[in-house]
């Protein structure tokens, strides 16, 4: 052996075991890919925070089989191109684990290049943590493996929804607005067929689609809306575009009932305030008024953290408990799996059951969509917990146990690993 | 539908005098320094921001002051300190820099007041319905913007052409270096229209900031389409703002409310267009979807049939 292939094999094996090294002592990366700017930056944010929460909680315990977790941000400016570029960033730099959760569009862009990517990389598959992109075809027509949805997906909660209406007489004229991509086209398919088999006499009398994030006065929508006579407005909006609408509608003093998604967060309870009360319902997998002491010391501990003394602004709520079942089941089934391999996570995490604060949740093995239970809520006063500071929270007005909010699906996947 | 007619038509006014509130300064520092200013709705972001805070302390009215008082200084000293040093550069240098101070506007406004929409309410004395029509509330905040965009058009028009400063903007507007040339200051005439263009942006915000929601999203949602209002208006007009805009409102709000796809507009010749026919998913686009898409259209059609716009003095 000469001097230089001594030097070769040395240096190469002090950097093997340099990897090695990095690999047990060093972190599990998820990249958070999601708007930090721009007209949904609150959104992403939000999340964010909630992540980050979670995380920091865990590496205090020592992390996940002796590696802490790294919460990577990569904003996406709600683009799906923007995604695309994230997701090959994340790749580059050897991240395994991506999470998503706003906008349909960017999820259908991503998933289908992770599958691509899984496909093509064997040993250096990656899971998605999808937390709250719920166009159905996601774990439908567009399912795969490593793909994982924690949100009841846009015809499960229509399906609750759509229950709950049935059984009130009062609706007669019914407006849907929702955002022109493929989310907003979901729920307003969902609520069209669902509307018609559970309440034949009610009368859909708008279908409105609007572009996503553009639009900045909602006025002229809400004209066309009284102009229909509507009594009752189903929407999907989210962020801005939920706040806006409803503020537009507050400011013309209309008097509607609102079923809706995501009424119950990022400003949306501040823009409508009073007005909202008893008009605004959302469907949701939890609300601050479920009662449940731990969850009540979480939330309490989560928004001490993010509004400390003297913070100006607007109050940071705790807003997504669907996060926290994420974060607890995909860290439980790397423990399980006893490694930080995500096929070997997605192995325990198919089909596993947990349980959280509000009973058993499942992830369904067949499409990797989880079943958790929902809850339609109403905005009233007078509740141990308000929100955004108005005075009004959210009141219970029917739960949907999680093995009712199944429905049937299309997902055809094959088993990685 | 006489009722959704009155209503957009009121709808679209108020829009489009937001609009104009931001287009007319724009208008103003485009025409005279050729600076294609990014950061202007930014301003206008930043004048919603400054009346949220400043309202605890000076009440709204204080603010409605003293909030566009600083956009003004702020756009002074971009113009003072910034843009100047710049400006020998070339337009490409200024692009560049106008486009990077809109991001830092953006970062300071997350910095400073997070990522969340803050809550702005209108004073008590404008937070009631002015007058109801077809069973729709008309907050006096909206009648109250009409009028201070009215205000601000007749005292910009009265300063332009009455004055001896509004002389020399006028003339600096055409024939820059004449004025250069005939000893006035012509960097100082700079930096006043750049402020009083930032103030301007800054009024707008204080209005756009209660009238919709205070976010970080708001330079973005209004930054294009006051460019396409001052190419449409035309370069420097004041009054051609002040149409352009209005047009603008106008044609937005009544594309949303009408229902009208390209498939209908045929079945009136007698073609049948159904989901069997291909392209259905063209044909069945409504008017209402792609209303914000107009504006755009509306700009490349002036550009190629008109590049002067509607009351512009030249093409350039």
């Amino acid at each position: 052996m000469t001097h230089r292939t001594a030097i070769v094999a040395v240096l190469g094996l002090s950097l093997a075991a340099g990897t090695a090294l990095a690999q047990s002592r060093g972190t599990v990366k998820i990249a958070y890919i999601d708007p930090l700017s721009g007209a949904f930056a609150n959104v992403g944010d939000l999340g964010l925070k909630h992540y980050t929460f979670f995380a920091d909680k865990l590496n205090a315990a020592g992390g996940v089989n002796g590696q802490k977790i790294e919460i990577v941000p990569l904003d996406n400016k709600v683009s799906p191109q923007e995604s695309l570029i994230a997701l090959k960033k994340a790749i580059d730099d050897g991240i395994r684990y991506i999470t998503q959760g706003n906008s349909s569009g960017v999820a259908l862009a991503l998933t289908d290049a992770v599958e691509k990517h899984n496909a093509r990389n064997k040993g250096k598959e990656i899971l998605y943590i999808n937390y709250a992109a719920v166009d159905p075809a996601l774990t439908n027509d567009k399912c795969h493996y490593m793909h994982f949805r924690f949100d009841a997906d846009a015809d499960m909660k229509m399906q609750a929804l759509t229950n709950y209406m049935s059984g009130r007489k009062e609706i007669k004229k019914v407006y849907l607005i929702n955002q022109d991509y493929a989310f907003g086209k979901a729920v307003a398919a969902a609520a069209n067929t669902m509307l018609k088999a559970k309440r034949p006499d009610v009368q859909v009398v708008g279908d409105e689609l609007h572009p996503l994030g553009r639009v900045t006065d909602f006025s002229p929508y809400v004209a066309k809306i009284k102009a229909a006579g509507a009594d009752s407005v189903i929407t999907g909006n989210w962020g801005n575009d939920m706040s806006l609408l409803i503020k537009a509608a507050k400011d013309a003093g209309m008097e509607l009932d609102w079923y809706t998604y995501y009424a119950g967060g990022l400003g949306s309870p501040t823009a409508i305030g009073q007005a909202g009360r008893d008009r605004v319902k959302q469907i949701s997998e939890w609300h601050k008024n479920v009662p449940s002491p731990e969850m009540e010391a979480l939330v309490a501990e989560y928004e001490r953290r993010f509004n400390p003394p003297g913070a100006t602004g607007t109050y940071n709520e705790y807003s997504f408990m669907r996060l926290k079942t994420a974060f607890e089941m995909v860290t439980r089934a790397m423990a399980e799996a006893k490694s930080n391999d995500p096929v070997k996570a997605a192995a325990k995490l198919s089909g596993m059951k947990h349980h959280t604060e509000f009973g058993e949740v499942q992830m369904r093995a067949d499409n990797h969509q989880l079943l958790q239970p929902l809850y339609v809520s109403t905005m009233a006063a007078g509740l141990k917990y308000d929100i955004e500071k108005t005075g009004l929270g959210f009141r219970t007005d029917d739960r949907i146990e999680a093995k009712d909010t199944a429905l049937p699906t299309t997902c055809k996947m094959n088993r990685i690993g | 539908m006489f009722d959704l007619i009155v209503l957009s038509v009121f709808n679209g006014l108020i829009y489009g005098l937001l609009l104009f509130m931001l287009s007319s300064g724009l208008t103003l520092i485009f025409s005279m320094m050729g600076v294609l200013n990014f950061a202007h709705a930014s301003v206008y972001m930043a004048g919603a921001y400054f009346a949220y805070s400043l309202t605890p302390y000076l009440g709204f009215w204080g603010a409605l002051i003293a909030a566009p008082f600083l956009a003004g200084l702020v756009g002074a000293a971009v113009e003072r300190f910034g843009l100047r040093h710049v400006h020998g550069h070339g337009h490409v240098a200024e692009l560049l820099f106008t486009f990077g101070l809109a991001y830092l506007i953006e970062e300071f406004v997350h910095l400073v007041w997070g990522r969340n929409p803050l809550d702005q309410r209108p004073p008590p004395l404008l937070d009631f319905p002015l007058f109801t029509f077809a069973g729709i509330d008309f907050p006096a905040f909206k009648v109250f913007m009409i009028v201070v965009a009215l205000g601000m058009f007749v005292a910009l028009w009265l300063i332009l052409t009455r004055t001896r400063i509004g002389l020399i903007v006028q003339a600096a507007l055409t024939h820059p270096h004449t004025v250069g040339n005939l000893g006035h200051d012509v960097p100082t005439v700079f930096t006043l229209v750049f402020a009083t263009g930032s103030a301007l942006a800054g009024l707008a915000g204080v209005m756009g900031g209660i009238h919709l929601v205070t976010n970080p999203g708001m330079a973005q949602a209004l930054g294009p389409i006051v460019f396409v209002v001052i190419v449409v208006g035309g370069l420097g007009s004041l009054a051609g703002a002040l149409i352009a805009s209005i047009l603008i409102g106008l044609l937005q709000t009544f594309a949303i409310a009408v229902d009208a796809s390209l498939a209908d507009f045929l079945r009136l010749f007698g073609l049948q267009v159904t989901r069997a026919t291909p392209g259905w998913e063209v044909w069945s686009i409504t008017l209402a979807q792609i209303g914000p898409m107009l504006p755009y259209l509306l700009l490349v059609l002036m550009l190629m049939l008109r590049p002067r716009g509607l009351l512009g003095s030249r093409d350039s």
